[in-house]
């Protein structure tokens, strides 16, 4: 945890193939013989407990994916027939799609929303310590709190539908999240609101460590806003786009809490995720063989973009 | 060279009325929750109250049952200090033993928390529902306690291994030969040093436990004990649109952590940005 990113400079000169290759990213680190602190056996208890917290109920819950159990009494071994139910089943594959489709969503319009401020509050404003505060405000709020203040804000007798007939455009109004085409869309708006600010934050701490005599130095040369955004900040700031990224898809594929308040999967399954039909499927319905091969589902496209990312981010491909 | 100039006056105004826009969402929380019943469904959304009061506050605090406002908080402090006392004792030992081992099923160590960090929730949360009930830790502020310190420990872990990666080994080589014992270099003088890590781990790990719904909602599920986010989760779906009742229930839900995050934001955001970085 250096106060400083990892200097680009040093993926390019050393490109590494994906590879992780041992200490290659340790900036300090004992040396292989040096004395070793602390006992070994220190850390079992923190092993153990991952081991049985993580890896033993995740492992568990990948066995019962294949299964019919219900919660209660004896199973069966289905086979894939659990994963030929999803794919089969509108609801199941819509979760999947609306899933991938907020995730994406979020994080593409969360991080350029982010970029943007970040660079906006980059150097020389006055008040930039104080803007920062108040964009990142709605990043530490619950999930849930989230979700109550903008159901209101999109309510049929809501702010916005009143804002909207103020202006003369009253038949723009609609039940914005009881409206299957428009729901989606809602929630989309409710993730990014309280995703920026935190994709702000690491933008700005890549923006602080790019140097400013390449800058100036850039804007001697004649380069105009784009091209030293283009060519001079945006390599520089690589490393924060591939942790707010991964962070951002992670969290947005896994997204339970806010859809459960604003519209709690609804209308007809229109914003229905594969988190909460999880948690419908094992916790509501009973049906747990079906609920953890949805979970498996979820785990297998987490697992699938996290790799890519780090794939991606750390190959360094120069376009 | 990069000096304030008109264009960045312009610049810091913008960024103002974008900010503004941005936090309007709380101006409606907080103007709908001062509002009287009677005013509740007479006035514009959009209007400020005519005569503020905090009956509904006063409300809120006030109901028993299942939506026991008053008994959530008191639950949600339990379980949110608890958690992260066990991260930090747990999380600051093995991230140390892990780092400072060269060994080579340390890196395996690193890694297996690593992959735990990204492994999703759900998949694991039906049969360590199962297990916890088999053991008795449902519904009771001790298994949450002991669940979420597991949960978030590969967090707690990396952080704790990544401070320790870019610190020095000088201070823990003249403690051996002054003749401290391991555990004494370990309590005395690592512990001390590595402060700021403790700090990003309280703050991510306070940040997630308190705000957590899915994991309260499932293992505390229909017991009495109920924490902050399902205390008002239930609350809220017995109100039906009484939204000056419901605001209040969230002011009084986010007044914790909002006061918390104004008092310590700088170190909130450097946790944030910094902690992360690796």
């Amino acid at each position: 945890m250096t106060a400083t990113m990892q200097p680009k400079s040093e993926a390019a000169e050393a490109p590494r193939r994906g590879k992780r290759t041992p200490g290659a990213d340790q900036k300090t680190r004992p040396r292989g013989r040096g004395p070793q602190f602390g006992h070994w056996w220190w850390a079992l208890p923190g092993i153990a407990l991952v081991i049985a917290i993580h890896y033993v109920a995740t492992g568990i819950g990948g066995f019962f994916a294949f299964t019919n159990w219900t919660g209660i009494g004896s199973f069966k071994i289905v086979g894939w027939q659990n994963f030929e139910a999803i794919f089969k089943d509108p609801t199941k594959l819509g979760a999947l799609l609306n899933t991938l489709f907020l995730a994406f969503g979020s994080v593409f319009l969360g991080s350029v929303g982010g970029l943007i401020i970040a660079l906006g509050l980059n150097r020389v404003l006055k008040t930039r310590y104080i803007l920062r505060t108040l964009f990142f405000m709605p990043v530490v709020l619950s999930p849930l709190a989230t979700a109550y203040i903008w159901k209101y804000i999109f309510d049929f007798d809501g702010p916005i539908n009143v804002f909207l007939t103020s202006i003369g455009a009253g038949d723009l109004a609609k039940p914005w999240l009881a409206d299957p085409q428009w729901a989606i869309w809602t929630v989309l708006v409710v993730l990014v609101w309280s995703s920026t600010g935190f994709a702000m934050v690491i933008f700005m701490a890549g923006l602080a460590g790019v140097p400013v005599e390449v800058e100036e130095a850039a804007a001697i040369d004649g380069a105009n806003l784009w091209q030293r955004f283009r060519n001079v900040t945006l390599p520089a700031i690589r490393p924060a786009i591939a942790i707010a990224t991964t962070l951002g898809i992670v969290q947005g594929l896994r997204v339970f809490d806010p859809i459960m308040a604003l519209t709690g999967g609804g209308p007809a399954g229109a914003t229905e995720t594969l988190a909460t039909q999880v948690y419908k499927q094992a916790f509501a319905l009973g049906n747990f063989g079906g609920g953890a091969a949805l979970a498996l589902v979820l785990a297998v496209i987490i697992l699938f973009f996290a790799v890519l990312q780090q794939r991606l981010t750390r190959s360094n491909p120069e376009d | 060279m990069f000096r304030y100039t008109k264009l960045t006056l312009l610049r810091e105004i913008g960024l103002w009325a974008l900010a503004l826009i941005f936090l309007a969402p709380f101006y409606f929380l907080v103007t709908t929750a001062l509002k009287p019943d009677s005013e509740m469904y007479t006035t514009s959304p959009l209007a400020p109250p005519k005569s503020p009061d905090f009956s509904n506050f006063v409300a809120v605090l006030t109901a028993t049952g299942n939506s026991n406002v008053v008994m959530g908080l008191v639950n949600s402090a339990i379980i949110t200090a608890g958690s992260i006392v066990g991260l930090i004792a747990l999380g600051s030992i093995t991230g140390y033993v892990i780092s400072r081992n060269t060994r080579r099923w340390s890196k395996g160590a690193y890694y297996l928390f690593l992959i735990a960090i990204i492994l999703p929730g759900q998949l694991g949360a039906v049969p360590l529902y199962m297990g916890a009930r088999a053991m008795g830790l449902t519904g009771s502020a001790w298994g949450l306690i002991i669940l979420y310190t597991g949960m978030l420990l590969p967090l707690s872990i990396f952080l704790y291994a990544n401070f320790f990666r870019g610190l020095g080994t000088d201070y823990e080589e003249a403690a051996t030969i002054d003749g401290a014992s391991k555990s004494q270099i370990f309590s005395k003088v690592v512990f001390p040093m590595m402060a700021p890590a403790t700090g990003t781990v309280t703050i991510f790990a306070g940040l997630i436990v308190w705000n957590d719904f899915f994991t309260s909602l499932i293992f505390l599920g229909g017991s009495a004990n109920q924490t902050l986010p399902v205390a008002m989760y239930y609350y809220i779906g017995s109100l039906v649109s009484k939204w000056n009742s419901i605001f209040a229930i969230v002011i009084v839900s986010m007044i914790p952590i909002l006061a918390l995050f104004l008092f310590a934001q700088k170190r909130f955001i450097q946790g944030f940005s910094g902690g992360l970085k690796g």
